[in-house]
């Protein structure tokens, strides 16, 4: 971690405001105490924040306020993070439904790691992940905290198709595809919930940086009836405090 | 009905407003119209708020029906509009009568044009905007470019739009699409991960835009840049405008469907005022990079500014007299402004 942020310009709309250059619980908490100081920031000025592993992307709007007045007011507000109690990330609990046609690369990477599939599930589901950041599509998490028992490569050959909710492995990573979209993890289960929902007005996107999601095992049944409670639109994604 | 009807859809003709804010953080892209200028301007030309969604028509081809009265206007590249077989003026605020039809036929300059029609097109707002986001399939005409026989609701016409009509952007204040296209730049954020001798590279010698480009990014052609090191980041948040520069050297402009994170060193960032100029060059087209500081950006933004605050209160409208004149057997259209 840097002593002190950098802050770097990226065109005349843009500040990069970078704590270091590794990825690290520590820089993650650095960012989420900057990002949630900023959401009070007047949003005249600060248009968006992009928070991500090392860093945060802030634009803003130069006709309402210069670059460096702006630096100089948020570095103010960065000396104040030391003192910022950050709110309790909250821990959101994804059924999946582990195997069979929706995970059908379980056997693989249980065969890749010398497990069987019952232990590679124990292991994914047995802990939680903390999402650094989201990107690459929309409602993608970028989490932190996978075992290295079950490291696994991508595929060679990508899919062309993946069907939203599945739970894959690439390499040290694992995640959910929120959408429909190509891609070569390694597929091991398939959630019924929806991280992305354009049409709900309230919540289009259900998980953000600095929450955790810890995985559970769910059976057949238990899938559908899932599904049909997210059909209906009356599914409640059981949440946890840390 | 108050609504327009597609003849030809044309290559690529989506919805588009401003673009959706506030839900990068979530992975979500922005969208929105490539050409925010000419956009922007088509709007307060019949009377819209600025941020209304409008047609981004992508080179020509594009047909279309008025099912009713409407006030329109037509900005950005040259397609060669035409309203029942007669051209009309970019920039401009006309009148159509119900059943008149419009058509983007010819390619003059730039290569995308935009449409606002007074009372604006009616789709449902999706995440605070009607933009188009292909990739995701969301927001504009059911997530999609538009297709034949396409209804597209327009608002209502209001008193206030009814007296823009004759509405226009001053010649001096009129964009220009030269070639070779100047794009000014601010170096950064990961400038120094390039050599000097890369830096000098990219600020004078001529970039082409690539086959590859699209609303998400234009792949350049030209000299390959290098890396002291490596050229690829952590992954961080992606401007509007950013040349990303990937292993293989040659740089990629980041443009309204971009992805709003990613691994890849950015030598500079492309100045707010400049992204329109991008939005209508051409693949083939030249681009020449000339560095700014972020304060000259900011005047040159504020200029920009000026121009749409000036139009936005413009609310007295020149009387201007249109005929036809018939010489040697051609018709010419004159107008006189009293």
């Amino acid at each position: 971690m840097y002593t002190k942020a950098k802050y770097i310009l990226a065109g005349d709309q843009y500040i990069v405001i970078e704590f270091g250059d590794t990825i690290s619980i520590d820089i993650h908490k650095k960012v989420r105490g900057l990002y949630l100081t900023l959401q009070q920031y007047d949003s005249e000025k600060v248009v968006e924040v992009i928070p991500t592993y090392r860093s945060l992307l802030v634009q803003y709007n130069p006709l309402m306020i210069s670059a460096s007045k702006l630096i100089n007011e948020i570095q103010v507000l960065e000396e104040n993070l030391k003192d910022l109690q950050l709110p309790k990330p909250k821990i959101f609990k994804i059924p999946v439904l582990y195997g069979e046609e929706f995970g059908p690369d379980l056997d693989f990477v249980a065969q890749h790691n010398r497990l069987t599939p019952q232990e590679v599930i124990d292991i994914h589901s047995g802990r939680d992940y903390l999402i650094y950041m989201l990107g690459f599509t929309p409602g993608f998490c970028y989490l932190g905290g996978m075992s290295k028992k079950i490291v696994t490569p991508r595929l060679k050959e990508p899919r062309t198709c993946i069907p939203a909710g599945s739970v894959g492995i690439a390499d040290k990573q694992t995640g959910i595809y929120p959408i429909d979209s190509p891609g070569g993890w390694r597929l091991i289960g398939r959630t019924p919930i929806k991280l992305f929902d354009p049409q709900n007005e309230v919540q289009p996107i259900l998980l953000k940086a600095g929450d955790y999601i810890r995985y559970y095992s769910i059976t057949r049944d238990e899938y559908k009836q899932i599904s049909k409670a997210v059909d209906e639109g009356i599914y409640q994604v059981e949440i946890l405090e840390e | 009905m108050n609504a327009i009807r597609v003849i030809k859809p044309g290559i690529l003709t989506t919805v588009q407003d401003l673009g959706r804010k506030g839900y990068q953080q979530y992975g979500m892209s922005v969208a929105g119209a490539m050409d925010s200028f000419a956009l922007q301007a088509a709007n307060l030309m019949v009377g819209n708020p600025r941020e209304e969604a409008g047609l981004e028509i992508t080179f020509p081809g594009f047909e279309a029906e008025f099912l009713c009265d409407c006030v329109i206007a037509v900005t950005g590249g040259d397609l060669g509009a035409k309203i029942n077989e007669r051209y009309i003026p970019r920039w401009k605020s006309i009148y159509v009568y119900k059943g008149s039809r419009i058509i983007f036929g010819k390619l003059g300059e730039g290569c995308r044009a935009y449409l606002a029609i007074a009372g604006g097109i009616e789709v449902p707002v999706i995440m605070g905007s009607k933009s188009t986001y292909l990739r995701g399939k969301i927001g504009g005409y059911k997530g999609r470019k538009l297709a034949a026989d396409d209804i597209l609701q327009i608002g209502k016409l209001n008193k206030a739009q009814m007296q823009m009509v004759g509405k226009r952007l001053p010649i001096v204040d009129i964009p220009k699409y030269k070639q070779p296209c100047k794009v000014r730049v601010v170096l950064g954020p990961q400038q120094d991960a390039f050599t000097k001798k890369s830096i000098q590279t990219f600020l004078t010698q001529p970039y082409k835009v690539g086959q590859e480009s699209d609303r998400m990014g234009y792949r350049l052609e030209g000299p390959k840049l290098e890396h002291i090191e490596k050229a690829d980041i952590i992954s961080d948040g992606i401007p509007l405008g950013a040349v990303q520069v990937p292993g293989h050297g040659t740089p990629i402009i980041m443009l309204a469907d971009r992805q709003t994170t990613g691994g890849y060193t950015k030598i500079a960032t492309v100045v707010s005022v400049d992204i329109s100029k991008l939005a209508q060059l051409r693949p083939g087209d030249e681009i020449r990079f000339e560095q700014v500081d972020v304060e000259e950006a900011h005047k040159l933004l504020k200029k920009q500014e000026d121009i749409l605050n000036r139009l936005q209160n413009t609310t007295t409208i020149p009387k201007i007299r249109s005929y036809t004149i018939i010489v040697n057997g051609k018709s010419y259209d004159v107008s006189v402004e009293e």
